[in-house]
C-alpha cells in the first residue's frame, strides 16, 4: 500500500463513517440507541447530584459585561407587547394541573414572597458561557403555596413567544426592526392555527432544588425584555435552553407525553437532549 | 507464544486488540461529532466565561470585496482557509456553505448540533467503559508492566531509538518483540494525560458535573477554558493517531495489522 493508496483509502473510510453515521441517526434501532445514551448520563447525573448539590456561584466581579440574549429577543406577539408597554402591570403567572390549590400571581405577588439571590454561570448548548446575577422567587415557594399533588412529576413552563407561526416567518422580521405593532401576530389569530410558542420542562428534583427560581431581577434591575422578561426560569445545573423566558403559566404533570410534540420542551422537540445537565 | 519454528510471536492479546479497535472506533466518532459541536459556535475562550470580542481561536467566514472567505484566527492573527476552514462545499448539491469545519468531517454532516451531541454522548460512554475495561486488564494482567513501562535501560536509550526513528530504521528480529521506549512513552502519555484530560475537560463542560464537583473547572481555569483544553489535546490525538498509523505503515504495515488483528507477529523480517 503506498501513501496514495492510503490517503485515499482514509479518505474514503471518513466518509465512509460520515455516511454510515447519517444512515444508523436516521434508522429507528440507531436513534433509540443514541437516545438511550441520555438515560444513562439522567441516571448517572442523578445519583452524582442528588437533590441538593449546588452549582457553582461567582462573585460580583465575575459578572458579564455583555451578556448574550440567545432566542427570541422580542417576543413577537401583540398580547405581549400589550403586557410590555405596561410595564407588565396586568401580566399574570397561572400555576395550575396537578396542585392543591391553582394561583395567579401578579409581579408584586412574586415580590412578596421570599427572594434568592444567586451569581451563576450560563451555559449556552451551543458551547458559550455568561455569568450573570438573577433575583427571584424560589420555585419551590411557590409549588409549596399551591401544594403539588402525590402524582405530579414534572413541572411545565409555557411561555409568551411564539416561536413558529402559521402563516409566514415576516412578522418576526418586521418585529425585529421595529415595525412591531402593525404587523404582530393576534393571539386569536394564532391560537385558531397551529402555532408553536416556547415551552419547556423539568423533574421535581430540579424544579424543588434551592437554585431553581423564577427571576424578575438580572445583574440589580428588572428583567428587561431580550433576557425574558417579566420572569424566566433559572436551572443552574443545566444548559441554557431549559431556563424558559417569558414565563406564563406553570402546569404540574405526571407527562408532557401530551404536550408540543411530547418531547417535554420546543428545543426537545427538535432533536436536543430533555435532560441537558450535560 | 511460539507458532511453527522460532520466528512467530503471539504479540497482543485478544483483550488489547478488541479495546484497542473500539477504541479507534469510538475516537473517529468523538472527533468528528466533536467538530460538529464546535461548528455550533465556532471560537474558543480563557476563563469562566466566553469574551465574545476576543476569542484565543476562531473560525469564521468573512465578506472580503463582495465575496465570502473562509477565515482561521489565533491570537488575532488570521490565515485564509476558504475550502476547507469557514467556508466550505457541503456534500451532494456543491454549494458553498458557511461552517466552521466542512461536511466529510463531521458527524452528522448537515449542520446538526442536536444529533452531533447525541454521537458524542453515546460514544463518551463506551469510550469510557472500553477504556476502564482496557484499564484494569491491564495492570491486573501484567500488560502495562511489562509492555509499556519503559525499562532504566530503555531510557538511557532514548536518544538512540529517536534518531533511528527520524532515519525510518526499525527494529527487526528479536529487537522487535517488544516496544521501543520511544513507542512506550508516547503510548504512556495518549493513555494517561491525553485521554484522562479529554475525559476531565468534557466533563467540566457539563454544568451537572460542575454542580457534583466545584474544584473541577477551576482546575483547568474555568469552563471556556476546559473547553479549550478539550479542542486542543483532541488536536494532539489526531496528530497521534496520524503519526501511530504512518508508523505502522512504514514499518511493516501487513505484519502490523495482522498482529493487531490476529495476534501474531512474523519476527523474521519484512515480508511484503
Amino acid at each position: 500500500m503506498n501513501r496514495r493508496h492510503f490517503v485515499t483509502a482514509g479518505a474514503a473510510a471518513l466518509s465512509g463513517v460520515v455516511v454510515g453515521c447519517d444512515r444508523i441517526a436516521g434508522t429507528s434501532g440507531g436513534g433509540k440507541g443514541l437516545h438511550a445514551a441520555e438515560w444513562v448520563t439522567y441516571r448517572a447525573q442523578r445519583i452524582l447530584l442528588g437533590a441538593d448539590k449546588l452549582a457553582p456561584e461567582f462573585s460580583e466581579s465575575d459578572i458579564a459585561p455583555h451578556f448574550r440574549s440567545n432566542g427570541t429577543g422580542d417576543p413577537p406577539d401583540k398580547s405581549y407587547k400589550l403586557l410590555a408597554r405596561d410595564h407588565f402591570q396586568n401580566w399574570r403567572l397561572r400555576i395550575d394541573g396537578l396542585v392543591e390549590r391553582p394561583l395567579d400571581l401578579s409581579l408584586s405577588d412574586l415580590r412578596s414572597l421570599p427572594a434568592r439571590t444567586q451569581i451563576t454561570r450560563h451555559d449556552c448548548v451551543e458551547g458559550w458561557s455568561c455569568i450573570g446575577k438573577w433575583t427571584g422567587t424560589p420555585l419551590s415557594e411557590i409549588l409549596t403555596r399551591a401544594g403539588a399533588k402525590t402524582q405530579a412529576r414534572f413541572a411545565v413552563f409555557h411561555c409568551a413567544d411564539t416561536m413558529e407561526g402559521d402563516d409566514d416567518s415576516g412578522d418576526q422580521a418586521a418585529s425585529s426592526e421595529g415595525l412591531a405593532d402593525a404587523k404582530a401576530k393576534t393571539a386569536a389569530q394564532t391560537l385558531d392555527n397551529r402555532v408553536v410558542r416556547y415551552y419547556e420542562s423539568i423533574d421535581l428534583i430540579d424544579a424543588l432544588h434551592p437554585q431553581t427560581i423564577l427571576a424578575y431581577e438580572m445583574n440589580g434591575q428588572p428583567l428587561s425584555i431580550p433576557y425574558g422578561a417579566p420572569l424566566r426560569l433559572r436551572v443552574e445545573r443545566q444548559l441554557g435552553y431549559k431556563m424558559a423566558k417569558y414565563v406564563m403559566h406553570i402546569e404540574l404533570a405526571d407527562s408532557f407525553a401530551t404536550i408540543g410534540e411530547g418531547r417535554g420542551g420546543y428545543w426537545e422537540d427538535r432533536g436536543y437532549e430533555w435532560y441537558a445537565g450535560i | 507464544m511460539a507458532m511453527s519454528g522460532e520466528r512467530w510471536i503471539f504479540r497482543h492479546s485478544a483483550a488489547v486488540r478488541v479495546t484497542h479497535w473500539i477504541n479507534a472506533f469510538c475516537l473517529t466518532i468523538l472527533l468528528m461529532s466533536g467538530l460538529q459541536i464546535f461548528n455550533a459556535h465556532p471560537a474558543l475562550y480563557l476563563g469562566k466565561q466566553s469574551d465574545f470580542d476576543h476569542p484565543v481561536f476562531s473560525i469564521s467566514a468573512e465578506r472580503q470585496q463582495d465575496r465570502l472567505v473562509g477565515v482561521t484566527k489565533a491570537f488575532g492573527l488570521g490565515v485564509t482557509t476558504t475550502g476547507v476552514l469557514g467556508l466550505s462545499t457541503a456534500g451532494d448539491n456543491g454549494e458553498e456553505a458557511v461552517r466552521a469545519f466542512p461536511s466529510w468531517a463531521t458527524v452528522p454532516s448537515g449542520q446538526d448540533l442536536a444529533t452531533g451531541r447525541r454521537w458524542h454522548f453515546a460514544f463518551a460512554w463506551l469510550f469510557l467503559l472500553n477504556g476502564t475495561l482496557y484499564l484494569v486488564y491491564s495492570v491486573v494482567s501484567g500488560h502495562m508492566r511489562r509492555d509499556l513501562l519503559p525499562s532504566s535501560a530503555g531510557f538511557r536509550s532514548l536518544g538512540r531509538t529517536l534518531r533511528d526513528h527520524v532515519l525510518m530504521r526499525f527494529p527487526k528480529g528479536d529487537a522487535a518483540r517488544h516496544y521501543n521506549p520511544l513507542q512506550q512513552l508516547t503510548y504512556l502519555v495518549v493513555i494517561f494525560v491525553l485521554l484522562p484530560l479529554m475525559v476531565l475537560t468534557g466533563l467540566t463542560m457539563s454544568p451537572g458535573i460542575d454542580a457534583f464537583f466545584h474544584p473541577l473547572a477551576a482546575l483547568h481555569g474555568g469552563r471556556q477554558s476546559a473547553r479549550t483544553v478539550h479542542f486542543v489535546a483532541a488536536a494532539a490525538i489526531l496528530l497521534f493517531a496520524a503519526v501511530h498509523v504512518a508508523m505502522v505503515l512504514v514499518s511493516g504495515a501487513f505484519n502490523n495489522m495482522r498482529s493487531m488483528i490476529t495476534g501474531n507477529y512474523y519476527l523474521g523480517g519484512a515480508l511484503e
